[in-house]
């Protein structure tokens, strides 16, 4: 039986990553994000500010990669709304897999998603001589896939619970920003008032960002395996949170 | 195969589906026939385990559909109303997908897929995306998609809303093959009176969440009565007709004679041995619209149950649920 329910899961992941690949546009979108970040505001703002000994455009790297995870992952699992509106996501929810690995199956697409928009990253990192070591490479990887996991799972719940095209709006600014903006990706966070290092502390991100310092930069605050540990439970947190609502879907 | 009882659905004050009781038999093709928003896609959509009943019970193939949904699920194959395959994915991608989502060793997968495929007349178009096929290729795919995992039972949904005639023609052909090849159970919904004519063995009128009236087509278009018999003959004597209390009207069009006739399928022979020879007869039988309308239309509503006439068939049953 465990080896149908992964021949499910693999089926959903196959079929968003082939989507991934084959819907252009949103590659490119998503690639040039971060370019204009690292380029435009990183190099712009670089050029007078230095942070923690290093350039702007290496201090704000690991944030800008923390960015395009965040907005991958969140947009990845709203874009469930959709699917829901035209009847695709039908077809699935009347398979025999159950929802909880569909919910699995959908994750690990996003995941994957994000995997590879972070290796354009990574490429970047190299001319940008970000100096990153084999294992440095090897732990981003693992804050990677936390925080992917994390953002994909709270996306498919605000797609799983919400009905119309306009809550991405709402999500974009009551969620993504905010998760962004306090996150510390653009500036340390000791240089925020208190009150308001107070909703760092709660934020997921803060950690991932942290995390990915210490992995490319050797620049983190907390330990490697502190930000790791705390991804992690944030991590099951959404995915339960996740799951909840895709198994809910349909009993209203 | 399909019954149901009581089935109520209820989205905050209004009530989608309305105590609905329906018991199909294996092997049938049934036919949920119903103006738009008359519960035909709740109804589908809590029979297929996608939403939860707010009351009573369904089973479908023996399987309840609150309790049992995994049992339900592999029992099911679904068109849905709304396209539902994916663009960006190849037909044969899609069909792959669905085998894996219903847990089908890769030997047998390969197989069904390409009968399938067959079947629907898509084999040489499988490897291309999607978004290049026309509207009665995706219906087809669909329905080859619905097929795959060989379901008892299939629920159409609108099968050939917005498709051209020929290609309605030809969706019509693959299920009656399902029906009558694969031995599938049907439930379909529409509201083209012919589709529902041409490929239902019965048929549900239902509208505001209940069924009005049940039967098969034929049943159901000999007991609302008014059928036209047109007779030539030359010299046509009216009063040869009396007495005869099927005979609802007459009238008269050049060399026409047109008869408003009672159920004209069994008493045509009465009618024509009462007026001997004659030059040609033609008989048109009432139409599922006129079913249709009758029960769903405004008419009905406004008047209640009472329609006017007695003459109910025998084997129809006759819900008189009005509202109000």
């Amino acid at each position: 039986m465990v080896m149908n329910e992964l021949e499910g899961i693999y089926a959903i992941w196959l079929r968003e990553v082939k989507i991934y690949f084959r819907e252009k546009e949103r590659f490119v979108a998503s690639v040039v994000s971060p370019l204009l970040w690292i380029f435009g505001f990183g190099a712009g703002l670089g050029a007078t500010v230095a942070i923690a000994g290093v350039n702007y455009q290496t201090y704000v790297f690991p944030g800008i990669m923390v960015m395009t995870v965040l907005f991958t992952s969140v947009f990845y699992g709203l874009y469930v709304i959709w699917d829901r509106k035209l009847d695709f996501l039908k077809e699935v929810m009347v398979s025999p897999l159950s929802r909880r690995w569909v919910f699995v199956g959908k994750m690990l697409g996003g995941v994957s998603d994000a995997f590879i928009q972070s290796m354009v990253l990574f490429i970047i990192a190299l001319v940008l001589q970000i100096p990153l070591t084999p294992a440095g490479f090897v732990a981003s990887l693992v804050v990677i896939f936390l925080t992917a996991a994390c953002m994909t799972s709270i996306g498919l719940f605000f797609g799983a619970i919400l009905s119309s095209m306009e809550s991405f709006q709402l999500v974009s600014n009551f969620v993504v920003w905010p998760l962004f903006l306090f996150s510390g990706a653009l500036f340390p966070i000791s240089n925020l008032p208190s009150w308001l290092q107070v909703l760092t502390f709660i934020d997921p991100l803060t950690y991932a960002v942290d995390a990915l310092r210490g992995t490319m930069l050797g620049t983190g605050v907390f330990s490697f395996g502190l930000d790791a540990g705390v991804l992690m439970v944030f991590c099951v947190l959404a995915i339960g949170i996740g799951s909840w609502a895709f198994e809910r879907m349909g009993k209203l | 195969m399909i019954n149901t009882s009581k089935l109520t659905k209820k989205f905050g004050d209004f009530t989608a589906v309305d105590k609905l009781g329906l018991d199909v038999a294996k092997g049938e093709v049934f036919g949920l026939l119903g103006p738009n928003g008359a519960g035909k896609t709740t109804t589908i959509s809590m029979l297929i385990t996608l939403v939860e009943p707010t009351s009573g019970t369904a089973t479908v193939n023996g399987f309840d559909i609150v309790t049992q949904k995994s049992d339900v699920r592999k029992s099911i194959g679904i068109v849905f109303q709304e396209p539902s395959v994916d663009d960006l994915l190849t037909g044969r991608e899609n069909l792959e997908m669905h085998a894996k989502l219903y847990c089908m060793p890769r030997e047998i997968r390969k197989k069904r897929i390409r009968e399938a495929l067959e079947l629907v007349e898509l084999t040489e178009r499988a490897d291309s995306f999607v978004k290049t096929y026309s509207g009665g290729m995706r219906r087809r795919l669909e329905l080859a998609r619905g097929l795959l995992h060989r379901p008892k039972v299939m629920f159409l949904d609108e099968p050939t809303l917005g498709l051209d005639p020929q290609t309605r023609e030809h969706i019509w052909m693959f299920i009656r093959k399902l029906n009558k090849e694969e031995k599938m159970t049907i439930l379909l919904t529409t509201h083209y009176m012919e589709e529902a004519d041409t490929l239902c063995d019965r048929i549900g009128v239902i509208d505001s969440g209940k069924i009005r009236v049940l039967g098969t087509p034929k049943e159901l278009k000999r007991a609302i009565g008014g059928d036209t018999v047109v007779i030539r003959k030359k010299g046509f004597d009216r009063k040869k007709l009396r007495g005869l209390s099927f005979v609802k009207s007459i009238a008269q069009n050049g060399s026409e004679t047109i008869l408003g006739v009672q159920d004209a399928h069994s008493n045509l022979q009465k009618l024509l041995a009462r007026i001997g020879p004659i030059d040609s007869v033609e008989v048109r039988e009432a139409s599922l619209t006129d079913v249709f309308l009758k029960y769903t239309g405004k008419k009905f509503r406004d008047e209640g149950e009472d329609g006017g006439e007695g003459g109910w068939g025998n084997r129809v049953m006759h819900q008189s649920n009005v509202r109000g």
